[in-house]
């Protein structure tokens, strides 16, 4: 500009041509009151428990139960029961130690990532996706504490002064995975309960007018004395930025480090450089398939279209469709590197995924991580909330696919042929990883029942009324 | 929200907090004391079968540990004496006496006698006699002085951290091979200086195992 100033005055090139008006979206539909979204988030908790909730609750206790007769049988026999033999020594238990960390992603990135960079549609959904981040860790955690076998050893994998003189081999990305996954859970836990005092203290004081004291006492205890003073809000807004920046890394670190207990190995198909940022793709894709998972019929069960709109379904949709692309690139590119690195291991063991006696897990897994979200570009699809539900399940059976493909055929072919085996998994294994999602199902439920699904406080900062410029185009 | 929760809720948190430290430091410090093999181990003294005294045997009459434990310089097991080992002197000695009544039926019927095990292998952990008396190593190191033992007592914690404290310094706690099984023998660092011990380790060829598979097989 300081050129074109000297050489004369410029025509101002604004006032020629005039930019075209981008309407916001709205995220708060149908100009609903602030008393309204109170009285809409804080039924769902006050009213009776509806009938719906118990049979969800039951059956998911039921299925729960799967997986602590399938650990308790565990326990009490050895890890022997199952599945795995050489060569497959990692199987089930780590396929599904990954699939629900990456679950967790989502969450983190909805409150943390889309948080630093203004996203406000993140409002209507933060709060369910980090309680998903949360219980998913839960699921998570089973199974690398389980499938160290003696359980009550676990704790060997922190470095804590023991009699044995044992410490851990920090070199080992195994354990950089401890640290990884506990940092992980303890910051989403703050970040979550963060985020959910001012709620907490709104429950606390609803309870409290209408004469119920024992759970007006419960929330108070939670909200940790909370009036709403502005010094509360100005401490209250810095330490959700201070969570906000924490975690922002989590969401690049954990399933990055993660990635590296494969591809610090020198196993083919495992040691490729291309793994942190496809995992972290790959983990953010199923993230928000599971988002949209669980969404979706919250949303029609309790007549959420108004906070969660047509916009926000759009958002997640394209967020599905970006990572799962990217994902797709990521399986184009392993090929590509497998011919252009020109090693006859690589390019076997990649062949061998594709066409070999676990070709049948390939083509689900290509069938469902890349082709399903490709669906997402179309407004018809984004419109069709069975549909994109449906969509949604397709990227979470597919993501678990994708690790089983990574981690069972390469191990299943490795160097010495002579030891080449067909892993299949034993019934213990199966019953301990169905009954994890009735452990999610139950810890979400709870969830959903007893604290608020939605942050009050900051959707409302999000409604047109709030806004200073209600009705006018700038901004 | 007075009407709800007294004023000295307040203080909660610090008092939480405080709570926590004594807490921790109160469990760190015990599990610390009472978990580890150092009490746990240490002390245990269980009455055995035949009031058998080493202090007598080994001590005043002074046998060898290898007339009774014969192949722990052959084998990585120390055995434990049949009631014939017993009866090679008690056919003579103290024939009638009502202390050595469950040697002689042992001896009789070839039913061992039921010994109560002190000293613990630990799951997993693969530990061979032969090799460590063979080299340098007494039996004093992990027994203690048995010779002095009216009762045996585990004298020694007997954790990994304790063994890996000689498989790091071999040099301080080897001794001649002429004293393995005199329990009052001083080691070579005590007797010649440290040097001495470490010129041993070399001249012996000693490289204790420091790594999991050395003992965990």
């Amino acid at each position: 500009m300081a050129h074109a100033e000297s050489a004369g005055p410029a025509p101002a090139i604004l006032q020629e041509v005039k930019p075209a008006v981008l309407p916001r979206a709205t995220l708060v539909e149908n100009n609903r009151s602030f008393a309204w979204i109170t009285e809409k988030i804080c039924s769902i908790i006050e009213g009776k428990t509806p009938t719906w909730w118990w049979v969800c609750f039951i059956v998911a206790c039921f299925v729960a139960s799967f997986t602590v007769a399938g650990i308790t049988y565990l326990v009490a026999v050895g890890v022997g029961v199952w599945g795995h033999a050489n060569p497959v020594n990692w199987a089930w238990d780590i396929v599904n130690f990954v699939f629900w960390i990456g679950i967790g992603h989502a969450g983190t990135l909805i409150s943390a990532i889309l948080c630093l960079l203004r996203q406000r549609w993140r409002t209507s959904i933060n709060r369910a996706a980090e309680a998903m981040t949360i219980f998913a860790v839960v699921c998570a955690a089973i199974f690398p504490v389980f499938h160290v076998g003696r359980v009550w050893y676990a704790w060997y994998l922190f470095p804590i002064p023991n009699s044995n003189v044992i410490w851990q081999n920090f070199r080992s990305p195994l354990e950089w995975d401890v640290f990884a996954v506990s940092t992980y859970g303890t910051v989403s836990v703050l970040f979550w309960y963060v985020g959910l005092i001012p709620d907490l203290a709104v429950l606390r004081d609803r309870f409290f007018a209408a004469g119920n004291k024992l759970r007006s006492f419960l929330y108070g205890l939670f909200a940790l004395g909370w009036r709403g003073s502005n010094r509360h809000w100005s401490n209250y807004e810095m330490a959700y930025l201070i969570l906000a920046g924490v975690s922002t890394p989590l969401v690049l670190s954990v399933h990055t480090i993660v990635s590296f207990d494969f591809a610090v190995s020198l196993l083919p198909g495992w040691h490729t450089t291309i793994f942190p940022p496809y995992f972290v793709a790959g983990a953010i894709f199923s993230g928000f398939g599971m988002v949209l998972t669980l969404m979706l019929p919250l949303r029609a069960i309790y007549k959420l279209e108004d906070l969660i709109t047509q916009y926000h379904i759009d958002c997640m949709c394209k967020i599905t469709l970006a990572t799962g692309t990217i994902v797709g690139y990521a399986y184009a590119m392993e090929f590509f590197i497998a011919w252009y690195g020109a090693n006859p291991y690589e390019g076997f063991a990649f062949i061998n995924r594709a066409f070999g006696h676990y070709a049948w897990a390939y083509w689900i897994m290509i069938a469902c991580n890349v082709i399903t979200p490709q669906f997402f570009w179309f407004k018809k699809v984004r419109e069709n909330t069975a549909f994109v539900w449906i969509l949604s399940i397709f990227v979470n059976v597919g993501m678990w696919f994708e690790r089983f493909v990574i981690i069972v055929t390469s191990l299943a072919r490795d160097f010495l042929p002579s030891s080449w085996g067909y892993y299949s998994p034993s019934i213990v294994e199966i019953f301990t990883f169905f009954g994890t999602f009735g452990v999610f199902s139950v810890l979400f439920l709870l969830f959903i029942r007893f604290l608020p699904i939605m942050p009050m406080a900051e959707l409302k900062a999000v409604t047109p009324q709030a806004d200073v410029h209600a009705g006018h185009d700038h901004h | 929200m007075s009407k709800l929760f007294p004023k000295s809720a307040n203080k909660l948190p610090l008092q939480i907090i405080v709570f926590l430290f004594v807490f921790g430091g109160i469990a760190t410090a015990g599990v610390t004391y009472y978990m580890t093999p150092k009490y746990t181990r240490v002390g245990y003294a269980p009455v055995q079968p035949v009031p058998f005294s080493h202090a007598l045997h080994a001590g005043q009459l002074g046998l060898d540990c290898r007339y009774c434990h014969s192949n722990v310089d052959k084998s990585g097991h120390a055995n434990v004496p049949t009631a014939q080992t017993c009866m090679n002197c008690h056919n003579q000695v103290k024939v009638d006496s009502p202390l050595l009544a469950a040697v002689r039926q042992s001896y009789e019927t070839g039913e061992p006698l039921p010994w109560v095990k002190i000293h613990q292998l630990p799951d997993h952990a693969y530990f061979n006699h032969a090799v460590h008396v063979n080299r340098g190593v007494s039996c004093v190191e992990c027994h203690g002085k048995i010779n002095e033992m009216e009762v045996v007592t585990h004298t020694q914690p007997l954790s990994m951290g304790w063994c890996l404290d000689c498989h790091r310094n071999p040099e301080t706690r080897v001794r001649e091979p002429g004293d393995i099984y005199n329990l009052n023998s001083p080691t070579i660092a005590e007797k010649s200086g440290i040097e001495a011990g470490i010129k041993f380790v070399h001249d012996w060829n000693i490289k204790p195992p420091q790594s999991c598979s050395g003992c965990h097989r």
